[in-house]
């Protein structure tokens, strides 16, 4: 349930909330530093890089622990600090940082994942020739999505948002010598804004309705009631609000950002960059920014009368069910994932539409974790099998990598929802519980189960080609180094232990989020309704993971071998395999389109405007002709050729016999004539 | 103040010594523009540093001139006019410093781009038309021997075009002006100023000759918009800047078009403010035209100055958006907020779109030296590996265009849809697909250009390769990527400069 929160009275920042713009400033200067290296340093470059977020991660602790303890004493923190960036007319544009619950949690996940990716890296991209700039990148992206996190003002975040859009694009196309990478950066950077655009345009609507873009500050922030009262009273267009209109605005955002439909077609394709890019920035983090936003817009969107919060309900369970479909018909070991992600992302938005920004929160921090331990999984795979990406390639891995296999198993269990023992399951509970309960449709909550089955069934599919069954690739698969399967581990202890937090019988975190205090109830996991939850859950997962291991499990088919599901139901598969034609459909619709116009756009300025010019050159001509007396060399070329003349005689002289200049200063004087003429005239006058 | 000393006179007639000295000093003419540019430049900032706080004209100079004939020497300058000084300084410089290979007449060539300083100077700070109309044709003749003398295989229709085009602008300009002149008397624009706000200008405009004003507002226009320019008034603009050598077009985009831009603040909206909130809706259809289809012809283009041209166009389109949407009577606060953050945006928008239009001219200046004159968007690939400096600073260039945030593009392009939004909203949706388009012009500009693999050209065995930047030239570039970097994250250095001046326009127009 919603409730209004209460709680966060207006404060006064403390010592730690002064400090927390540091938290994104050190690993900013950290990538400034490696970028200015003289020549490439590697260990140097690691060194700033992870050392920048060592101290990010520290000071996001002592944040997190002072907001924990501000709540448990009984006042929550939402600590803000305001400045004025721009003033123009009497108005201000100001920026801000703000640390309340919200974004403590999501400085920590951040900084915490994020080191344990940067590690890892070290020994992924250890032959790589450009190691330098890819921690310079990496520690670029770590400021700017801890920008995001700890933004008070709408701007501010946009700002952000919008840099760690260009990190992702410039990872993305990292091995830019491969055609493919650049085209999937450019498709990543594209696709966003077009979402981008129109949070844009919420942003400027915000602005100009509501005086500020700060979200919180003493009463009078844009997330504040007066503001939100304000929004809800102008009418916008069609029956709405402006507050729903811009709600939706920032949701196009969102929806870009978080790759959710329509707008979903470039995540998959973002697997062109370097599998650490993958896991920390289109798995764990970034892509999770649109989810994050509209948790920060929370107020807002729930002013948008319902609307709002409904369309996001939809659009993120529809986006759960397609991706999940498509993942179910793809080889590639990340591509796979990244539907995955898409999809989860999908359960994410739904859960804030649904129940609530600690729901959807909630998800969003358990899949962190898992999510990016399947990414580093994949990644040791990948390595381990000679940059093979195809699963039908691959088979029986889980006796040569076995730490890799063991945490593997652990996050796609969580991933799939295994009841219990598993973070997934808890928070992926959480959104279905309140799918059922929700008073509206019931729809979101049937597609949302069925998107649970599908993941387990995909899952389970990937897991068996790739770990069980016989070796079907080339050459020998080996395990990674201790510095990629450190974190790989450290991942998987919390892949299981985050679902603490997040009980019915103990939920810490929403407690936490929402400034409620949280008591431990065991007789919470005895009460029916959750026990039918539970029931509906294990069958959902058993069933998915059951038609998995049926299907695919030690069956170990050739490579060459057409999928079972293929051959049951060819052009089904066809059409998942081929991502559902949305690629297809957007270049002969959008693509097409943009190229057709901007040749229209071209070709109108050739001719059509270009007729205009000739049409005023003709005139000249017939002036020029008319004026012959005075001046010959107009029409015979004179013109040209005392350029000429000027140009190889130089000086003044011939500057001074120039036809053109003649020309033109007999113009000009005869204007000045002219002129004076008519003043003399009209002074007398 | 400066103890009454003219300095705006002194700043005019600098560049214009300076061309003398240039003419007659041998092989040092380089040396001698960018010396006397930078002493402008040095002056151009203590202008903008000691500006009247309450946003009025400061450095004023008056004396009469002929004073039966409304001329008088009356020189100024506001936030907006110095600002537009120190653009122009900072423009001239870089294109002084990209023009190193002039080895045909580099005398006449910087004595030439001189003169043209001294008619944005000149321009920039006259307050009386007379005055400021003889600089405004002052700066078009250099331009116009710079295009025909040093351009490209093109550059005779292109120069010729180029005049006419821009003459054609200025009679009707001057025509129109004449109009005022002949009802009023005067040409002194704060007077005229005056006389507008209070409603007296039109009275007597219709008085002596009849109900012409919305006429001699469109003549007016006309001059700037070709200038600017509004779509379709921009045929001429797209030749002359490929074919111009690229330190010129440096010029023309970065501070000649602003010329445009500066004319609808100080003299077209002043003057007929009324006029063009009357015919706002048309004027702002050719606005959001101009900045979409300006865009969207940048992506049909296949040589590097041509798709930069077009984006030039689209860029400057935003500044027309808000003018003509901010001129409609102020009915509260919040209106008068939205057209004070449209106007800041416009000023904002000119000087970053200066600066980065420059300097993407000048990349495409050094491309062309490395690549012996060849510079198709199709011919190049993989120039990262190469040259990854080059492909860093360019690329920071290329995102500043796109109006990244971070980069001095963005505030202005921000400030612009903040004020427009409110007062046009229609508008303001449709041009944000100029955002959108741009995007995808200036990514498939460093896709094809500096990704995907090297050709067989700048790798093969028999080229000579494509050299990084050398240490002269990151040195040269480095200001100008700083200063991009520095107007990202501090826009208020200039925007605290502008926006008095922004509200003592505003007081004083009448729409």
């Amino acid at each position: 349930m919603i409730e209004q929160v209460a709680g966060f009275a207006p404060q006064t920042a403390s010592g730690i909330a002064q400090l927390l713009w540091l938290i994104p400033a050190v690993p900013i200067v950290a990538a400034g530093l490696i970028a200015l290296l003289k020549r490439p340093r590697r260990k140097l470059a690691a060194r700033l890089a992870i050392g920048s977020l060592v101290f990010s991660l520290l000071l996001a602790l002592c944040a997190f622990v002072h907001v924990i303890s501000g709540w448990a004493a009984g006042h929550a923190v939402r600590e803000t600090v305001n400045f004025t960036w721009v003033q123009f007319g009497t108005a201000t544009i100001d920026l801000g940082w703000v640390l309340d619950p919200l974004s403590a949690v999501m400085l920590v996940m951040v900084t915490f994942v994020g080191l344990l990716i940067f590690i890892y890296s070290i020994g992924y991209m250890e032959h790589d020739e450009n190691f330098t700039r890819f921690f310079c990148f990496l520690a670029l992206f770590a400021g700017a999505m801890l920008g995001v996190v700890i933004a008070n003002s709408l701007l501010l975040l946009f700002i952000c948002w919008e840099l760690v859009g260009l990190t992702s694009y410039l990872l993305i196309g990292f091995w830019y010598h491969k055609p493919s990478a650049a085209a999937a950066a450019k498709k990543a950077f594209l696709t966003t804004r077009v979402g981008d655009i129109f949070f844009f345009l919420g942003i400027v609507w915000l602005f100009s309705q509501t005086g500020t873009l700060l979200f919180y500050n003493n009463g009078v922030g844009s997330m504040e009631p007066v503001a939100l009262g304000g929004l809800v009273s102008a009418h916008a267009a069609l029956g709405l609000s402006a507050a729903t209109v811009i709600g939706l605005l920032l949701f196009a955002g969102a929806v870009g950002k978080s790759g959710q439909l329509p707008l979903h077609v470039w995540l998959p394709d973002a697997m062109e960059g370097p599998t650490p890019v993958s896991a920390l920035i289109h798995a764990a983090t970034m892509v999770a920014a649109g989810v994050y936003l509209i948790a920060r817009v929370y107020p807002l969107m729930q002013a948008g009368a319902g609307t709002s919060l409904t369309v996001v309900t939809w659009v993120g369970a529809a986006t759960a069910v397609f991706a999940a479909l498509i993942a179910v018909a793809q080889n590639d070991i990340k591509r796979i994932l990244a539907y995955s992600t898409v999809s989860q992302l999908g359960y994410m938005m739904a859960g804030l539409g649904l129940g609530g920004v600690a729901v959807g929160i909630f998800h969003l921090i358990t899949h962190a974790f898992f999510k990016a331990l399947l990414f580093l999984g994949a990644g040791a795979v990948i390595h381990g099998c000679h940059e093979e990406q195809d699963i039908r390639k691959m088979g029986g891995l889980r006796k040569e990598m076995k730490i890799t296999f063991l945490t593997y198993a652990i996050a796609m269990l969580a991933l799939s929802g295994f009841p219990l023992l598993f973070s997934g399951f808890w928070s992926k509970d959480a959104i279905l519980e309140a799918a059922k309960q929700s008073s509206g449709s019931k729809g979101p909550f049937y597609l949302l189960a069925f998107g649970a089955v599908l993941t387990a069934f995909y899952m389970m599919r990937q897991v068996s080609y790739v770990f069980f069954g016989k070796w079907r690739g080339h050459g020998h698969a080996h395990e990674s180094p201790r510095v990629m399967t450190t974190p790989l581990a450290i991942l998987a202890f919390f892949a299981i232990a985050l679902g603490a937090i997040g009980t019915p019988a103990w939920p810490w975190f929403r407690g936490f989020l929402e400034d409620r205090s949280v008591s431990f109830e065991l007789a919470k996991f005895g009460e029916p309704s959750f026990l039918a939850l539970l029931a509906t859950s294990t069958v959902i997962v058993f069933v998915g993971l059951g038609l998995g291991w049926l299907l695919y499990g030690n069956k170990s088919p050739e490579p060459e071998e057409r999928d079972v599901l293929e051959k049951a139901a060819p052009p089904v598969w066809a059409a998942l395999a081929n991502r559902l034609y949305v690629d297809e459909l957007y270049g002969v619709t959008f693509i097409a389109f943009y190229a057709w116009w901007a040749r229209v756009a071209d070709w109108m300025d050739r001719h059509v405007w270009g007729g205009i010019v000739a049409l005023v050159t003709v005139i000249f001509g017939l002036l020029a002709r008319f004026n012959r007396f005075f001046d010959n060399e107009w029409i015979n070329g004179g013109f040209d050729k005392s350029c000429e003349e000027l140009y190889s005689g130089g000086g003044m002289a011939a500057r001074a016999q120039s036809g053109r200049v003649q020309t033109y200063l007999r113009i000009l004087a005869l204007g000045v004539v002219v002129l004076v003429v008519i003043l003399i005239w009209s002074s007398r006058g | 103040m400066m103890n009454g000393m003219p300095i705006l006179t002194l700043l005019t007639v600098l560049p214009i010594v300076g061309a003398g000295i240039a003419l007659v000093s041998g092989r040092h003419a380089r040396l001698v523009a960018m010396l006397t540019t930078l002493a402008g430049l040095a002056i151009s900032l203590v202008v903008w540093t000691h500006l009247p706080a309450d946003g009025s004209m400061g450095f004023v100079e008056r004396a009469a001139w002929a004073p039966s004939l409304g001329i008088e020497y009356h020189l100024g300058a506001d936030g907006l006019s110095a600002i537009m000084l120190v653009l122009s300084s900072i423009v001239a410089l870089m294109s002084i410093d990209a023009s190193h290979r002039v080895h045909r007449q580099p005398n006449l060539y910087f004595a030439l781009v001189l003169l043209l300083e001294a008619g944005l100077f000149g321009s920039f700070t006259a307050q009386n038309f007379f005055h400021w109309f003889l600089f405004w044709e002052l700066s078009l003749i250099p331009a116009f021997f710079l295009i025909k003398l040093w351009g490209g295989a093109k550059r005779g229709p292109a120069a010729t075009q180029f005049f006419v085009y821009t003459m054609a602008g200025s009679v009707s300009l001057l025509i129109a002006f004449l109009g005022v002149f002949l009802a009023t008397g005067s040409m002194d624009f704060e007077h005229l100023t005056l006389l507008a706000s209070t409603g007296e200008l039109a009275q007597m405009v219709t008085a002596h000759l009849g109900n012409v004003m919305p006429w001699l507002a469109l003549g007016v226009l006309a001059g700037f918009a070709v200038k600017t320019p509004l779509m379709p008034f921009h045929t001429w603009l797209p030749a002359a800047y490929s074919e111009a050598p690229s330190p010129v077009t440096m010029l023309l985009t970065g501070a000649m078009s602003k010329m445009g831009v500066y004319g609808l603040l100080r003299i077209a909206v002043p003057l007929f403010g009324h006029e063009y909130s009357v015919m706002r809706t048309p004027l702002l259809v050719l606005a959001v035209i101009t900045v979409v289809m300006g865009a969207w012809a940048a992506a049909a283009q296949k040589d590097l100055k041509r798709v930069f041209a077009y984006s030039s166009v689209n860029h400057l389109g935003y500044c027309l958006l808000a003018i003509f949407a901010l001129a409609v009577p102020a009915t509260s606060t919040a209106m008068q907020n939205s057209q004070a953050a449209a106007l800041n945006g416009v000023i904002l928008q000119m000087f970053n779109h200066g600066v980065t239009a420059a300097a993407l001219f000048w990349f495409i200046a050094l491309i062309q030296e490395r690549s012996g004159g060849i510079r198709g968007i199709d011919d190049f690939g993989g120039l990262r590996k190469p040259a990854p400096v080059f492909a860093g600073l360019m690329g920071i260039a290329l995102f500043s265009s796109l109006g990244l945030p971070g980069l001095n593009g963005f505030p202005g392009e921000f400030l612009i849809f903040r004020g427009v939004f409110p007062l046009a909203w229609v508008a303001a949706t449709v041009s944000v697909l100029g955002l959108l388009i741009t995007a995808a012009v200036i990514l498939t500009v460093i896709q094809k250009v500096f990704a995907g693999p090297v050709p067989e050209r700048w790798s093969g065995e028999n080229s000579s390769g494509f050299a990084d930047l050398h240490t002269g030239e990151r040195l040269a570039l480095a200001p100008v990527i700083g200063l991009m970097l520095l107007i990202g994250i501090l826009p208020q250095l200039i925007v605290d400069g502008v926006n008095p001046t922004v509200m003592n326009l505003l007081a004083h127009w009448r729409f």
